[in-house]
């Protein structure tokens, strides 16, 4: 299931609308980060709300996907991750290693968020 | 509903397949909300495992009853190279692959029950359960 990456203005988004595969997760990464800079983003959001398990390697591509886009010059913010999601990552331990990851609870506050860092 | 299931494991979308059908035996069995959410994390983590580490194998998910209880009994097993000291990967962050070192020391915080039999050469079976 292939992620379409829409554009807003400044920004990139990724609106996650089924579970992934491995490979779908990577080519989404491949492509936010080429993205980024063909359309000088200044902005990433990941929605994850259609996601019901984020595992060791969602997280990690994640995790890897957003630091990757600040080197590219924007950030990225994940939005959606649901409340039993979020009770599992923290039973596995995950939420640690997501910590220099930017999250929000909607788009719109993703959006209000970038707003902030990017306008400000 | 069948009151066992296997799931060939071999391609990163078997990962996806065991999982759905982990949740829905599960949703079956009377499971839901985190719960759901917490079966197929772990059967994500053993899955993904037997892809990384044996490059094939299978899970299987079965119904458990035990007196009045019914619970959920999930088995990851392969014929890979096996793992030489298993106490020291259980523990958190270790890794031998490009991972967190999460994925069978999360399994077992995640469910409440959690066994690993793991022989070099010969291969790993991983069980693990959750009751209702
Ligand atoms: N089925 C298996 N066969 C052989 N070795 C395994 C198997 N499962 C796990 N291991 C070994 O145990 C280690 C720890 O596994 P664990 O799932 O906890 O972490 P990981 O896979 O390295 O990282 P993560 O799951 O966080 O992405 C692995 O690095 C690997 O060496
Ligand atoms: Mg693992």
């Amino acid at each position: 299931m292939r992620v379409p990456i829409l554009k807003q203005g400044d920004y990139l988004i990724a609106p996650i609308q089924s579970a992934l595969s491995d490979a779908d997760f990577l080519r989404m990464q491949n492509e936010l980060v080429d993205q980024v800079g063909k359309l000088r983003s200044r902005g990433v959001i990941v929605d994850v709300t259609a996601l019901d398990v984020m595992d060791s390697f969602a997280t990690r591509t994640l995790r890897s996907t957003a630091l990757m886009t600040r080197l590219r010059g924007a950030e990225t913010v994940i939005v959606g991750v649901q409340p039993e999601v979020a009770f599992s990552m923290v039973q596995l331990g995950l939420t640690l290693r997501m910590e220099d990851v930017e999250t929000a609870l909607d788009l719109d506050e993703g959006l209000a968020f970038l707003d902030r860092q990017t306008k400000g | 509903m069948a009151d066992e299931m296997r799931v060939p494991i071999s391609t990163d979308a078997d990962i996806i397949t065991a999982r759905q059908k982990g949740r829905a035996l599960a949703e079956w069995v009377g499971f839901s909300g985190s719960d759901l959410t917490i079966i197929a994390s772990a059967i994500s983590e053993l899955a993904r495992n037997i892809i990384e580490y044996a490059g094939h194998g299978e899970i299987i998910i079965r119904l458990a009853e035990r007196g009045a209880r019914r619970g959920i009994v999930i088995v990851a097993r392969d014929d890979g190279p096996g793992i030489p000291d298993v106490a020291l990967a259980m523990q958190d962050g270790y890794s031998t692959g490009k991972g967190l070192g999460l994925g069978l020391p999360g399994a077992r915080r995640l469910m409440d029950e959690f066994e690993i039999v793991s022989e070099v050469g010969k291969g790993t079976t991983v069980t693990v359960g959750k009751w209702r």
